[in-house]
């Protein structure tokens, strides 16, 4: 699983280094500004303030040294401290302005990147809420995750450090690129032919390190995903003693891993190294060249106009060390901004997802009747629902919920041009019980998803109380069905939490009750803390039975008109089932409720049962009646027939 | 646990040394550079020759070489000392847990085993390198810049004797302020991330219950929590750049005040411009140094965390030993269990099993039912020596089990888990589990026996269809019968199914019984069903109940005298109408 999820990560990533990084870019920058439109630019200001200043000395360390030349011949401290002092206060000023501005921006960093970075977690997984059910289904759990790991991490190391590092480093470079223009033209150009070089290397080698990070992050995901295979596996591995073929295996996952690991740390790391010494090398031919131009008495073209001396090239020299370590930060960089790039358009492309369409009007409310049996709407909870129906004279019709979908002639594809059913007819009368019987994948499930509204169908109708699903608003159509799935998932909180999930305004009260109903409330109250014990990791600590069992509570607390039942039975003994057959046909009486279940005994007693093959109705009828019939169900009923 | 770690350096200690020398080279050649730099605007200063200048010139190129091939092959050094390091980790690790006991098994659980087996050492390999590269360069050079500061300046390196104190003290306060506060956060944020692996999970009940407002309110609130203490850890380590950029700037202003005054005072004998501006680079250096060294400090600390994780595993004892003097040979199938009492950890108040005396002869089939959590498979798990009993005793072919060599006695024993699993691969690649040289004939042969060849042959690629991790792409009762037959393979004397028919049809579960006893009479079946249907031809049937056996008997037997076998047949037949009625589909 995530082999897949790297691999696909990655291609994105060569794909985006190579052509849409730009934009990318662009929208971080717009929607940085967006969060924080004052504090960005004040921050953005004090960068540039501190950078500004950084370059500075520069030009006072060539006035100092002009000084100096004057005076040491005579050693007349008095008068050189004279001209020096107010200089040197001058440069404390700015240390002391620098300063507050490297503290005002440093801790505005912190402030703006983690608001950034949680405004993006946020806003992800408020879009992701919105997403419809095809997204998850499509798409790889860890893969979602990563959105709001590896590439929310990779934002992070973006905007904390390599933005002020672009943004200082950029300013830096080129205020000092216009000092040195003010000092001397002749032997600027001859730090350009450095810079050039840098650049150039920084471009090679930078770029080859990006690949291998690349190629790194691929391994480590075929590692990944060989490991998670193997973890998940290793009491089977255990039982066949197969212990030295995985490690042989493992070994040479692990090699590719070092390989790209080993290569993409090389890279990077000589990286520094080149550009540091680049830097050596250009102070040595800018030292050569001063003492040259100083000898030959060339001309010196500057913005300044001043003639070429030892003050000049001295603070020279320093502006190219100064050079060389901002490429040099620029070039560290490179990876992180990579990385980002690709970080950041995943997590765009999540944000700019197709949310859920919901053109719903018709809306679920607490009604009233009068005493002439007209309703009215009630603002609490009176166990009397209604559908709202707004009418386009203004005027709005209340219908009383009463539990009667009917699905006619129904067709569905998860993907177009391949249906999963094909003309599905179902009349599930207010209090029925309709079963579905049939193979993995004869669409069951797909039928309770149609209902739901978890996707939408293709042809057809269907309609609730009369009224077409999709005019019902999703939420409410939802509140209406209360589901209890297979894979049963819990989340992290105590039991009552779980149990209070299915309708949050429930007492405890109501909560326990609920667990009564269920069959739940006998484990729970052993367990060591009773209902308040802290489930962890979807209730690793119970049972899959009791975990069903609180399933089951949390949809009896929600007390829909509707319910469906999907394998919500299918973990739990039959000695248990026993227990709780007798809550779940409370819970089920004057519900319509849809089942669909893998041992036939729990569907015998419907007033309905479907048999569903590859997407149609093949029978239809009461347990009696079809067994009567000795088609398919008889067979399967037998034992005479396996679905698979 | 720092030394066991490090011994995973092993075949890369060389290359550990080699980064190593070249940072120290490459350290004196930086200290160096400044100060023939120095030489160099003095001589340019002085108007010497051009001769003179060139020659230094070209001594600062030569060194400017040195330093880059040092520079860049500790680079490659120590990247192949790091990686090299990490893959042995990783190595230790995956043979470790390979030696693990199912006790040791279950106190880790897989996902945290594969986190460490990437997140964890990734963090540890990125130390490392830090370590030997900039760990070691940094104070080096810090040492080497002050010694030639003050071989070249005099009095004027004192600024640093000032500076570097003020700014070690300060960068050790933050780190040491941010450390914890960083742990923590990180220790949040694992858990925000757990929730919504939760909510993505569970998107089903979300949107089922209509929870999408409530999620986003509950998320909103635990990343706002973040996001404040986040905020608060990295201001904490902002801190660091104003105390640096202070120091840098006192440096600068102190170099250019007091060296100017020494430079006139002396007329340029005591100190010269070349010096001055050489005092500004070992300024920039050390400070810089220091930084790196703080970071590499703050790194260090957060990345012990991840080497404890390491540590934790790697110094887990298997529970679970082979025996000093091994049996070699496990006689007959027979099972004997002596007054077994059974728990899971010492710790545990509960014993799972208690009171255990069961015999059972070779060649015997023995169904086995009860509830949820009566221990059905904590029983069998102890034939096979996957954890050892608490009391009493397991034996095998009239031999405790633990006096058997591990490898014999799990190949005598096959065990179809409860939670069985297929890895990807290819059928046959899976079936040749139970048996590494099995013929393309045995494995039909097993496959028949579980009536899994039909199905497989109707596949487009028959025996070498690919499997999907997890299985996916079989349905459940094929996976199912997949496993039976990988266990077959192995040719057992005892052959175990915990609930491995469950997803079966009663009439295929029939057939493959049946197959059983035609096809490996010798073999002893241990049969665990929660269909009675599954058991009731067994030769025997013990019925659990919490942890204790209830009752042994024959299905006829049993029905006269076991109340919770009555209760279990009567309700899967309904009142007796129909001894299918639990089918399953």
């Amino acid at each position: 699983m995530h082999s897949k999820r790297m691999g696909v990560r990655t291609m994105k990533q060569t794909q985006l280094y190579r052509e849409g990084g730009g934009h990318t870019f662009g929208r971080i920058l717009k929607t940085l500004f967006r969060s924080y439109p004052a504090l960005v630019p004040i921050t953005a200001f004090c960068i540039l303030f501190s950078a500004a200043v950084a370059a500075i000395p520069d030009m006072l360390i060539q006035k100092v040294m002009a000084i100096i030349e004057r005076w040491y011949a005579t050693r007349d401290w008095a008068s050189a401290s004279e001209e020096l002092i107010p200089k040197i206060l001058f440069l404390i000023v700015l240390y002391i302005l620098s300063l507050i501005a490297v503290t005002l921006y440093t801790q505005f960093m912190a402030y703006i990147t983690q608001g950034y970075l949680n405004k993006m977690r946020i806003s992800m997984f408020e879009g992701m809420q919105n997403l419809p059910i095809r997204y998850f289904d499509t798409h790889k759990h860890g893969d979602i995750m990563s959105h709001y790991t590896n590439d929310i991490d990779t934002l992070r190391q973006l905007i904390s450090q390599s933005l002020p590092t672009l943004l200082r480093a950029g300013v830096t470079v080129l205020s000092v690129f216009f000092i040195m223009l003010y000092y001397s033209a002749w032997m600027t150009l001859v730090l350009l032919f450095g810079v050039v070089a840098m650049v150039f290397v920084s471009k090679r080698v930078g770029g080859g390190s990006a690949k291998y990070f690349i190629r790194q992050q691929r391994s480590m995901g075929r590692a990944e995903g060989f490991i998670q295979e193997m973890m998940n596996g290793q009491k089977v591995i255990k039982v066949f003693c197969h212990e030295k073929e995985c490690e042989e295996e493992f070994e040479k996952v692990n090699d590719a891993l070092y390989h790209d690991s080993y290569r993409a740390h090389a890279y990077a790391n000589i990286l520094g190294p080149i550009i540091m010494n680049i830097g050596n090398v250009l102070y040595v031919v800018i030292a050569v060249a001063g003492g040259l131009f100083l000898l030959s008495g060339l001309h010196n073209i500057s913005l300044s106009g001043l003639a070429f001396s030892i003050s000049i090239v001295v603070p020279f020299l320093n502006m190219t060390k100064q050079f060389s370590s901002n490429v040099n930060q620029v070039s560290q960089q490179i990876n992180a901004i990579v990385m980002a790039m690709a970080g950041a358009d995943r997590i765009f492309a999540l944000m700019d997802e197709q949310p859920e369409a919901d053109d719903g009007k018709v809306s679920l409310v607490n009604v009233e009747y009068g005493e002439d049996g007209t309703p009215s709407e009630s603002a609490v909870h009176t166990g009397q629902w209604a559908w709202k129906q707004p009418q386009e004279d203004g005027t709005v019709v209340y219908t009383p919920l009463r539990g009667d979908v009917r699905l006619q002639h129904v067709d569905f594809g998860y993907a177009p041009g391949k249906e999963v059913l094909h003309d599905v007819s179902v009349y599930a009368e207010p209090g029925q019980k309709v079963a579905f019987v049939g193979a993995t994948g004869a669409g069951k499930t797909t039928i309770t998803n149609l209902i739901n509204r978890f996707y939408d169908i293709a042809d057809g109708k269907i309609r609730y109380d009369g009224i077409n699903i999709n005019k019902i608003r999703k939420a409410d159509l939802r509140t209406s069905l209360g589901i209890v799935l297979q894979d049963t998932n819990l989340f992290t909180g105590t039991v009552l939490e779980n149990i209070r999930y299915g309708r949050l305004s429930a007492t405890d009260e109501e909560c326990h009750a609920a667990a009564r109903l269920a069959g739940a409330d006998d484990f729970i109250s052993r367990l060591p803390g009773g209902y308040e014990t802290e489930l962890t990791n979807n209730g690793a600590n119970l049972s899959q039975g009791q975990r069903q069992l609180i399933a089951i509570a949390r949809a009896a607390v929600a007390d829909p008109p509707v319910m469906i039942l999907d394998e919500a039975t299918s973990s739990i003994d039959t000695r248990t089932e026993a227990i709780v057959q007798r809550g779940m046909d409370e819970l089920m009486k004057g519900r319509t409720v849809f089942v669909i279940a893998h041992r036939l005994s729990t569907v015998r007693n419907a007033d309905v049962i479907m048999v569903l093959d590859h997407g149609r109705i093949i029978e239809r009828g009461n347990h009696e009646k079809l067994i009567e019939e000795e088609g398919v169900y008889y067979q399967l009923y037998t034992g005479a027939f396996e679905l698979e | 646990m720092l030394k066991r770690l490090a011994s995973c350096v092993r075949e890369y200690k060389r290359a550990t040394f080699l980064t190593l020398i070249f940072i120290v080279v490459e350290a004196i050649i930086e200290a160096l550079i400044p100060f023939i730099t120095a030489n160099l605007i003095n001589a340019i200063k002085a108007g010497t020759a051009i001769s003179v200048v060139i020659r230094t010139g070209i001594l600062l190129v030569i060194l400017a070489a040195c330093s880059l091939a040092c520079g860049a092959s500790a680079g490659f050094t120590s990247a192949k000392a790091a990686a090299g390091f990490a893959k042995n980790l990783r190595h230790d690790i995956f043979h470790k847990i390979q030696s693990f006991a199912f006790a040791n098994i279950d106190k880790f659980s897989s996902s945290s085993l594969v986190t460490r087996m990437t997140t964890d050492i990734t963090n540890v390999q990125i130390s490392y390198m830090m370590l030997i590269r900039i760990a070691v360069r940094c104070p080096l050079m810090m040492i080497f810049c002050i010694v030639m500061a003050y071989v070249m300046g005099g009095a004027l390196a004192t600024s640093f004797v000032i500076v570097v104190p003020i700014l070690a003290f300060g960068l050790f306060l933050v780190g040491r302020k941010a450390m914890p506060a960083f742990r923590s956060v990180f220790r949040k944020y694992d858990r925000l991330n757990q929730s919504i692996e939760e909510n993505v999970r569970s998107m089903r009940v979300v949107k089922g219950f209509s929870r999408e407002e409530y999620e986003k309110e509950k998320f909103g609130k635990a990343a706002e929590d973040i996001r404040r203490d986040f905020t608060r850890a990295e201001r904490i380590v902002a801190i660091n750049m104003p105390i640096m950029q202070f120091c840098m700037y006192f440096n600068m202003v102190f170099v250019l005040f007091v060296g100017s005054r020494m430079t006139i005072l002396s007329g340029g004998t005591q100190i010269d411009v070349g010096q001055i501006s050489a005092m500004l680079t070992y300024g920039v250096q050390i400070l810089m140094a220091l930084m790196f060294l703080s970071l590499v400090y703050v790194m260090l600390t957060m990345s012990l965390e991840s080497a404890k994780r390491i540590y934790e595993v790697l110094d887990e004892t298997p529970s679970l030993q082979n025996p000093g003097n091994p049996v070699m040979e496990v006689k007959d199938g027979s099972i004997d269990f002596e007054n077994v009492k059974f728990k899971y950890s010492t710790e545990a108040e509960k014993f799972a099993l208690s009171g255990i005396n069961l015999h059972i002869q070779s060649g015997m089939t023995v169904g086995m039912i009860g509830g949820t959590g009566a221990s059905k498979s904590s029983l069998v798990q102890l034939i096979p020596r996957l954890y050892d009993v608490t009391e009493g005793s397991v034996k095998v072919g009239g031999v405790d089990v633990r006096e058997y060599d591990l490898q014999t006695l799990r190949s005598a024993v096959a065990m179809v888990l409860q939670k069985n699993l297929l890895f990807s691969g290819t059928i046959a690649e899976n079936l040749r589990w139970g048996n590494q040289n099995a013929t393309d004939e045995e494995l039909v042969e097993a496959c028949r026996l579980a009536q899994a060849d039909d199905f497989v042959r109707g596949f487009p690629d028959g025996y070498d269809t690919y499997i999907e991790q997890g299985g996916t792409n079989v349905s459940g009762g094929q996976k199912q019968r997949l496993c039976i037959a990988r266990a077959l393979l192995k040719n057992p004397k005892i052959l175990i199914l915990d609930d491995s028919t469950s997803a079966v049809d009663t009439r295929t579960d029939a057939r493959i019984r049946s197959g059983f006893k035609t096809y490996i009479p010798e073999t002893t079946k241990i049969i665990i069903a929660q269909r009675v249907a599954s058991v009731e031809d067994a030769d025997l049937i013990v019925v659990l109940d919490n942890g204790s056996i209830s009752a042994v008997g024959t299905h006829e037997t049993l029905l006269r005298t076991n109340q919770i076998y009555q209760e279990v047949y009567a309700q899967q037949t309904n009142g007796g109408e129909d001894d299918e009625a639990d089918t399953a589909v």
